[in-house]
C-alpha cells in the first residue's frame, strides 16, 4: 500500500517534506496505525504520538487524506491511495507528524475543567437523578484529540482568544452537570467577542470528531444560556 | 545529542511522581493539596494514560444495589487471589474502597446512577454475596468508560490543585545513595533529548503495566514496564512475576478489550456448538467465575477442537438478547469497539473473542502504605526509604495470583491517596534533602551513550518482536515444563541482544525511535523476570497453570516469589495471612 508522509525534523530539515512509503500488509494490519507502525519498522524516524491504539487516549489525532482523525480507528481498506498523512492543521509542528498541543490544551484548561462545589461534601454521593446524568452524555467522553479545533476555521485564526470547539464542549459539561455549582462564573468567562462568539457554525469540528460528538450543539446550548440569562 | 556530558542540570521537589494514570494523578492531588512541591513526569499528556482505557467500574461494596458489605469484597478477593494476596493489604483496600470512590464522585466523576440518584452498579467477575454464594453488584461504573470518566476526573482535580506536570517526560533511571535511600530519577524530555536529574526527598513509581512484553495484548503501546525495569536496575527486586492475567474477552486478532461489564450485563460465552459451555466449568457463577478460570476454560474448548469461527481458534460472546436499548445505554462503548476492530454489531451478532494479556498481577513489591520493601538483615519487609509504588506497578499484594475485575481502579484510588499520604509523613519526620551520589546521572548517560555510539546493531524493533514472540509461545495460559525451560533460555539470549540495538535516526527531537529502545530496556527485564519465576513455580496457582504440577501446592508455595536482576536469582518470602482486624481466610478448594 501507497503512503506519502509529511516529514520534518528541525534538528537536520530546512523545510518540511513529503516521503513517499510502499509497505507490505500483513492481514492482521486492519487500521491506519498498523500501517505506520510498518512504516516505522523499515524507517525508524518517522515520529507520531500514539498509545491505546483503540481511539480513547486521544495521542494519534493527523490529517488524513485531508481530514482530520484517529490512525488507529482508521480502516485501511476505506483509505484512497496514495494516503496522504500530515500533522494537525493550525499548530506548530515540532516534528513529523507531532505538533504542538500547547495553545489547544492553554484554552481547555482556560475554561476551569472541573466541578465546582462548594457545600461540605457529604458522606455518601451527591445524588443525581438518571436523567440529569444523561445530559452529560455526549460530553464527558471527549478524549481531547483536537481534531475539531484543528479543523475550526476560527480556532486557525485566534488560537489564542478563541476557545475553541472541544474547550467549549468542556465548559458546557460542567455547565449541564447538575452538581455544579459555578454556572454564572462560567458564563462570565464565555462573555466576550472571542472566546465564544467566534464560532460561526461551521461544523467542520462535528464532521471531524472520532467520538461521534457534537461541539456546535453543546456551543449552541451555551449561547442560549447566554440570551437566557440577558432577559 | 546534547547533555551525554557531565553538565546534566538538577531541580529539586519534596516529591516526584512518575506517572500521570489514575495512581499516579490520586497520589499527585493528596501532595499538591498538601502543599508540597511536586513534580509528576508522564511519558504521555496525562488523560492519554492507560487508565483511560479501564471500561467495566471500580469495585466498592456501597451496597447500592442490595445488601453488601467489606467482609464479602475481602473474601472474594482473597479467594480470587489464589491465596496468594497478602490479607493485611486486602483488609485495608477493600475498608477503604467506599471512601474513595464516593471522594471520586464529589471531584466529579459522571458515574451512571440509579432512580434514587445513587451510583449504579452492576455484576462482575468473581464478586459475590454472602461468601461465594450468587454474584453481587459491587461494580460501580460509567457506562463502559469508567477509567476515561475517572482519569479525567481525576486529572480535572489536580488542575483545580495546581499540580505541575512535566508532560512528555520519560523517567530512565531511580537513583539511591550508597545506604540505599531513594533521591529522585533521571528523566528525559521527549521534545527536546535534555536528560535531567529530578532530586527529590521521596518518589513515586505509579508507571502502570507492563503487558507489552506479550504480541497479543489489551496493553496500549506505552505499557512497557519502565517503573519495573528502573528499579530493577537499581536492585530493587520485582515479587510474583509470573502470575499474568489473560482476560478472557479480548477481540480475537485485534487484541483490543471487551469488558467483562458484557457478562455482568447478562451476556455470555459459546463455543462452535452453541454451548454455554461455561456452565459446566464454574456450575455456580458461571460465565462470571474468576479471569483464570474463564480463560483456562475457554482455552481448553478451543484445544479439544469446539473453537468458533474459520480456525476454530475462538468463542463467542452473545449479546444480543441484551437488546439495543441496553447495549447503547450501559455498553455503548462496547458496540463502537465490536464494530470498529470485529467487524460486528453486537446488536445482531456476537463478538468473537480469546483470552488476551491483559494485567500484571506481580510488581514492585510494597507494603499496605505503598512503601517499597525488600528483605533485609532478616526483615523479608524492610522500607527502603524515599521509595513508593503504587498501581499497576506495585505489588501490595491485593491481587495475589489472580486479580478480581474491578480491583485495580480500586487499588489506584486506594492506593494512590494511601501514598501519597505516607510520603506526607515521611517528608514531615525526614526534613532535609540528601545530596545527590556522584554517580547519580551516570547509569542513564552511559544507557543513552551507548545507544549513540552502537553501529552494527540490530534493529530494536526486530529484537523487540523476538521478545514478544517468546513470551507468547513460552508463558501462555497453559504453561509446560519444557516450554518453560526452553523459553528461559531464550529469553536471556534476547536479553543479550537488546545490549546491542541500533537506533538509525539520532536527531534531538522528539525521537520516538530512542523512547521504544529505551523501553525495550525496560521490557526485557520484565520478560526475564516472568520467565524465570515461572519456570521455577512449580504449581498451579491462580493464572499460573503448569501441565506437570496441575494443583496448587500450599505446603511447598505460599509464598511470593522475589526475582532479582542481578545474577537472575530468585528469593521468596512469606505470604500475611493475616488481616489487620478480620478474622484470617484460610485456604481452601477454590471453586466456581
Ligand atoms: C483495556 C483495559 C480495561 C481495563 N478495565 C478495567 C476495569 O474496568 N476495572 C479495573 O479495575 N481495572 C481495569 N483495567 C486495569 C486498569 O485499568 C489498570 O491496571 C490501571 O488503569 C493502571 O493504572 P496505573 O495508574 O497503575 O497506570 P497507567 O494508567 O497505565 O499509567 C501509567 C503512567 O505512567 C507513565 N509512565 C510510564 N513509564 C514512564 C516513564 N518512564 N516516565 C514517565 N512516565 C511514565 C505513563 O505516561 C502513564 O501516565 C483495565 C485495563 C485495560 C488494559
Ligand atoms: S461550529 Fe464553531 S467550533 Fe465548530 S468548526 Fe465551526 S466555528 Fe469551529
Ligand atoms: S470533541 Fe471530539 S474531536 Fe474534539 S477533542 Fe473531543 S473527542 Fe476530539
Ligand atoms: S492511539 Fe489512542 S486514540 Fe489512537
Amino acid at each position: 500500500m501507497q503512503f506519502r508522509v509529511y516529514r520534518y525534523d528541525p534538528d537536520k530539515d530546512d523545510k518540511p517534506y513529503m516521503k513517499d512509503y510502499e509497505v507490505e500488509l500483513e492481514p492482521t494490519d486492519q487500521m491506519l496505525l498498523d500501517a505506520l507502525v510498518r512504516i516505522k519498522e523499515q524507517d525508524d524516524s518517522l515520529s507520531l504520538r500514539r498509545s491505546c491504539r483503540e481511539g480513547v487516549c486521544g495521542s494519534d489525532a493527523m490529517n488524513i487524506n485531508g481530514k482530520n482523525g484517529l490512525a488507529c480507528t482508521t480502516k485501511l481498506s476505506e483509505l484512497k491511495q496514495p494516503v496522504e498523512l500530515k500533522p494537525l492543521p493550525g499548530l506548530p509542528v515540532i516534528r513529523d507528524l507531532i505538533v504542538d498541543m500547547t495553545q489547544f490544551f492553554k484554552q481547555y484548561h482556560s475554561i476551569k475543567p472541573y466541578l465546582v462545589n462548594n457545600d461540605p461534601p457529604p458522606e455518601k454521593e451527591r445524588l443525581q437523578s438518571p436523567e440529569d446524568r444523561e445530559e452529560l452524555n455526549g460530553l464527558y467522553e471527549c478524549i481531547l484529540c483536537a481534531c475539531c479545533s484543528t479543523s475550526c476555521p476560527s480556532f486557525w485564526w485566534n488560537p489564542d482568544k478563541f476557545v475553541g470547539p472541544a474547550g467549549l464542549l468542556h465548559a458546557y459539561r460542567f455547565l449541564a452537570d447538575t452538581r455544579d455549582q459555578a454556572a454564572a462564573e462560567r458564563l462570565d468567562n464565555l462573555e466576550d467577542p472571542y472566546r465564544l462568539f467566534r464560532c460561526h457554525s461551521i461544523m467542520n469540528c462535528v464532521d471531524v470528531c472520532p467520538k461521534g460528538l457534537n461541539p456546535t450543539e453543546a456551543i449552541g446550548k451555551i449561547k442560549t444560556m447566554m440570551v437566557k440569562r440577558a432577559v | 545529542m546534547a547533555n551525554v556530558g557531565r553538565n546534566t542540570p538538577v531541580r529539586k521537589f519534596d516529591a516526584v511522581v512518575v506517572g500521570a494514570g489514575g495512581a499516579g494523578l490520586r497520589a499527585a492531588l493528596q501532595l499538591s493539596e498538601a502543599g508540597l512541591k511536586c513534580a509528576v513526569l508522564s511519558k504521555v499528556f496525562p488523560t492519554r494514560s492507560h487508565t483511560v482505557a479501564a471500561q467495566g467500574g471500580v469495585g466498592a461494596s456501597l451496597g447500592n444495589m442490595g445488601e453488601d458489605n467489606w467482609n464479602w469484597h475481602m473474601y472474594d478477593t482473597v479467594k480470587g487471589s489464589d491465596w496468594l494476596g497478602d490479607q493485611d493489604a486486602i483488609e485495608f483496600m477493600v475498608r477503604t474502597a467506599p471512601e474513595v470512590v464516593i471522594e471520586l464522585e464529589h471531584f466529579g466523576m459522571p458515574f451512571d446512577r440509579n432512580e434514587d440518584g445513587t451510583i449504579y452498579q452492576r455484576p462482575f467477575g468473581g464478586h459475590s454475596m454472602n461468601f461465594g454464594e450468587k454474584p453481587v453488584q459491587r461494580s460501580c461504573c460509567a457506562a463502559d468508560r469508567t477509567g476515561h470518566a475517572m482519569l479525567h476526573a481525576l486529572y480535572q482535580r489536580n488542575v483545580r490543585a495546581n499540580t505541575q506536570f512535566f508532560v512528555e517526560w520519560m523517567a530512565l533511571d531511580l537513583i539511591r545513595d550508597p545506604s540505599g535511600q531513594v533521591l529522585g530519577v533521571t528523566a528525559l524530555e521527549m521534545e527536546t533529548g535534555e536528560v535531567m536529574v529530578f532530586h527529590a526527598r521521596a518518589t513515586l513509581f505509579a508507571t502502570g503495566g507492563a503487558g507489552r512484553i506479550y504480541t497479543s495484548t489489551t496493553n496500549a503501546f506505552i505499557n512497557t514496564g519502565d517503573g519495573l525495569g528502573m528499579a530493577a536496575r537499581a536492585g530493587i527486586p520485582l515479587e510474583d512475576m509470573e502470575f499474568w492475567q489473560f482476560h478472557p474477552t479480548g477481540v480475537a486478532g485485534a487484541g483490543v478489550l471487551i469488558t467483562e461489564g458484557v457478562r455482568g450485563e447478562g451476556g455470555y460465552l459459546l463455543n462452535k456448538n452453541g454451548e454455554r459451555f461455561m456452565e459446566r466449568y464454574a456450575p455456580n457463577l458461571k460465565d462470571l467465575a474468576s479471569r483464570d478460570v474463564v480463560s483456562r476454560a475457554m482455552a481448553t474448548e478451543i484445544k479439544e477442537g469446539r473453537g468458533a469461527g474459520k480456525e476454530g481458534d475462538c468463542v463467542l460472546l452473545k449479546l444480543d438478547h441484551l437488546g439495543a436499548e441496553v447495549i447503547d445505554k450501559r455498553l455503548p462503548g462496547i458496540r463502537e469497539i465490536a464494530k470498529k476492530f470485529a467487524n460486528v454489531d453486537p446488536v445482531k451478532d456476537p463478538i468473537p473473542v480469546v483470552p488476551t494479556v491483559h494485567y500484571q498481577m506481580g510488581g514492585i513489591p510494597t507494603n499496605y502504605h505503598g512503601e517499597v520493601v525488600v528483605p533485609k538483615n532478616g526483615n523479608a519487609n524492610s522500607v527502603v526509604p524515599g521509595f513508593y509504588a503504587a498501581g499497576e506497578c506495585g505489588c501490595a499484594s491485593v491481587h495475589g495470583a489472580n486479580r478480581l475485575g474491578t480491583n485495580s481502579l480500586t487499588d489506584l484510588l486506594v492506593f494512590g491517596k494511601a501514598s501519597g499520604d505516607s510520603i506526607i509523613r515521611f517528608l514531615k519526620e525526614n526534613p532535609g534533602l540528601k545530596d545527590l551520589p556522584k554517580d547519580a546521572g551516570d547509569r542513564s548517560l552511559s544507557r543513552l551513550a551507548r545507544l549513540e555510539s552502537q553501529t552494527n546493531g540490530e534493529s530494536y524493533a526486530e529484537v523487540a518482536k523476538d521478545m514478544r514472540r517468546t513470551m507468547q509461545m513460552h508463558c501462555g495460559v497453559f504453561r509446560f515444563p519444557d516450554t518453560l525451560a526452553e523459553g528461559v533460555k531464550k529469553i536471556r539470549e534476547i536479553s543479550d541482544r537488546v545490549t546491542r540495538t541500533e537506533i538509525k535516526d539520532k536527531s534531538k527531537v522528539f525521537n520516538t525511535a530512542r523512547i521504544e529502545a529505551l523501553e525495550l530496556d525496560n521490557l526485557i527485564e520484565v520478560a526475564r523476570a516472568t520467565m524465570v519465576s515461572a519456570d521455577a513455580r512449580t504449581e498451579s496457582r491462580g493464572a499460573h497453570d503448569r501441565s506437570d504440577h496441575h494443583e496448587r501446592d500450599d505446603v511447598n508455595w505460599l509464598k511470593h516469589t522475589l526475582w532479582y536482576k542481578e545474577g537472575d536469582r530468585l528469593d521468596y518470602k512469606p505470604v500475611n495471612l493475616k488481616p489487620l482486624t478480620a478474622e484470617s481466610i484460610e485456604p481452601k478448594v477454590r471453586t466456581y
